[in-house]
């Protein structure tokens, strides 16, 4: 016993070592992240406060509030964003809850049906609303023939082709968590309710419904956030009349070499992202929704 | 016949026929998920030139028109070189960053873990830019070291989030086991551990693959050159034209992917049955 408090504090060093040799491990990886992503979006930052004239000044943020279009991009961004989330959680959530609902078996077949565009490439999957939604596309040729409307309908290169693209995008980010968080939910609480006489609605509502709401909170920040990012499908499915915050960086960029304008917008577009998160972060575990997804 | 609609279908005693609407609004939301991408398929064997479905006549010239295309190649042969690199490089990185994270329990772990996390919040158009800034700087702009660096941060918080979660429901004092028993920690490692979260690690190497395979917006910025990546160039193309070589490109995408995702399912099944 004695000579085990002799070695005592040899024994604590030695682990405090080992622990940071441990720690070093990750090492790599780390020094990756700040070469390839830290330091340059800080170096952004810096330049975000550069004027046209090499000289430090505020334009490149005072331009985004006097501009109006510069406004505009961001409240088309953000309605883009809420509306997206606010459809995926229409959809995805019933969809998910029928999907608890069933058999193991049968769950894992329907869950196919989310997995295989979630793993499908997003270009291909917005080439082929692209093609679905175009004047002579099949949409129209078949709403056409079934009589639902007479002249083609513009669908796509607009906000409506942009919505229906990212929606189907997003889709399997909501559902995933959802159906996670409710297969977890014990079965025995809506026994109990309907046994103490809720009707199925009261029941889903009152005990089903709350239950699930973490995946759900999970699954539509997810959602928000990205969209809140999203430039592939918007580009394509807006064509040029949609422009969100991640479009106007890139042509800031292509088209106008404007280092000043562009990092300024992608500090705004940063800081939002983290003020969600943040205010997330406050109401639920975001490690958990980082693994939400698997 | 339609008893069954009568019949309770939950714990709430809900009959089936009280939510028939969620049964057809499920259908045909999973159909929709599925169909969009399906589609595609069919209308890349069209003869014509417009893209039709079904098709009137059946052709494979889309797919020898890309077969034959040396730039549709170099691209093809871009992106399955990088996708491969960051699989070869963010698996290895991103499993020991991992274990280091969970076996050490110093106090600044959870920065790590969280600046680790971050490309995965960071709007990847920014991370495009600013790598595109770094690499001018260090010269590997449309190189494929770049790329694949590149990819290989955007990869390693799946590795990170898929191994890490398997070690939290893996027993380190088997580790402790081997060690005691005279073990170096790498050797306890490399023949305890690592056996037995080899389905998370050979997950995590595929959706690293899948990652820099099906990556866009980086790929628009820093590779280009000797090095276009396939999504690069079908994105220049989509702007312009939607002609049927890019439905043959889908289609074959769309095979690539299938087969990862069921390497991964058979893989992750397996770990289901233990």
């Amino acid at each position: 016993m004695a000579s085990a408090f002799i070695y005592a504090d040899g024994l604590r060093r030695d682990e405090r070592l080992e622990r940071l040799k441990l720690f070093g491990l990750s090492s790599p990886a780390i020094l990756l992240v700040l070469v390839i992503l830290v330091i340059p979006v800080g170096w952004l930052f810096f330049v975000s406060f550069i004027g046209a004239d090499g000289q430090f000044s505020m334009e490149n943020y005072e331009r985004m509030i006097t501009r109006k279009s510069y406004f505009r991009i961001f409240i088309t961004t953000f309605k883009i964003s809420l509306f997206a989330t606010a459809l995926c959680i229409l959809i995805g959530y019933p969809l998910a809850y029928f999907m608890s609902q069933l058999p193991n078996r049968i769950a894992n077949l329907c869950m196919i049906t989310v997995l295989l565009p979630f793993w499908t490439s997003l270009l291909v999957r917005t080439y082929a609303w692209l093609v679905l939604l175009q004047k002579r596309g099949l949409v129209n040729d078949w709403a056409i023939s079934l009589g639902l409307w007479d002249e083609p309908i513009k669908m796509v290169h607009n906000m409506t082709g942009t919505l229906i693209g990212m929606v189907h995008i997003m889709l399997p980010f909501l559902i995933l968590p959802v159906y996670s968080a409710m297969k977890q939910i014990d079965r025995d609480l809506l026994k109990a309710a309907s046994n103490l006489g809720a009707s199925p609605r009261r029941a889903f509502w009152t005990v089903f419904f709350p239950l699930s709401t973490p995946g759900l909170f999970a699954g539509a920040l997810m959602v928000f956030v990205l969209c809140l990012g999203f430039f592939v499908t918007p580009a394509v499915l807006g064509g040029g009349k949609v422009i969100m915050v991640s479009m106007k960086i890139v042509s800031n960029i292509e088209l106008f070499v404007n280092w000043g304008a562009a990092s300024a917008l992608g500090v705004v577009l940063l800081t939002l992202t983290v003020f969600v998160l943040w205010i997330a972060s406050r109401f639920l575990n975001l490690e958990n929704i980082a693994g939400g997804g698997h | 016949m339609f008893g069954w609609l009568r019949k309770p279908a939950s714990e709430t005693q809900v009959t089936h026929g009280q939510r028939l609407w969620l049964y057809v609004f499920a259908a045909i939301t999973m159909l929709l998920l599925v169909t969009p991408t399906l589609i595609v398929i069919p209308m890349s064997f069209s003869e014509s030139q417009y893209l039709e479905f079904p098709p009137k006549n059946w052709s494979t010239r889309w797919y020898e028109h890309y077969f034959s295309s040396p730039e549709w190649m170099l691209a093809t042969v871009t992106s399955l070189k990088a996708a491969f690199l960051t699989m070869l490089v963010a698996t290895p990185i991103g499993v020991v960053a991992a274990y280091g994270l969970h076996a050490s329990k110093v106090k600044f772990i959870r920065i790590a873990f969280v600046l680790l996390i971050t490309p995965m919040m960071v709007p990847v158009v920014l991370v495009a830019i600013g790598a595109f800034y770094a690499y001018v700087k260090l010269g590997i702009l449309y190189t494929l070291t770049g790329l694949v660096l590149a990819h290989t941060i955007l990869a390693l918080p799946l590795v990170l989030i898929v191994t890490g979660s398997a070690l939290k429901s893996y027993d380190m004092n088997q580790e402790l086991a081997a060690r005691s028993l005279g073990a170096p920690r790498w050797k306890a490692f490399l023949t305890i551990t690592l056996p037995q979260i080899r389905f998370a690690v050979v997950t995590s190497a595929l959706l690293s693959f899948l990652t820099s395979f099906d990556e866009v917006v980086i790929a628009m910025f820093i590779s280009g050159g000797d090095n276009p990546t396939l999504t690069r160039n079908m994105f220049n193309a989509l702007r312009d034209q939607i002609d049927p070589t890019i439905a043959s490109i889908s289609t074959i995408m769309i095979v690539v992917t299938s087969i990862m995702m069921v390497l991964a399912q058979v893989f992750g099944r397996s770990k289901a049955d233990k």
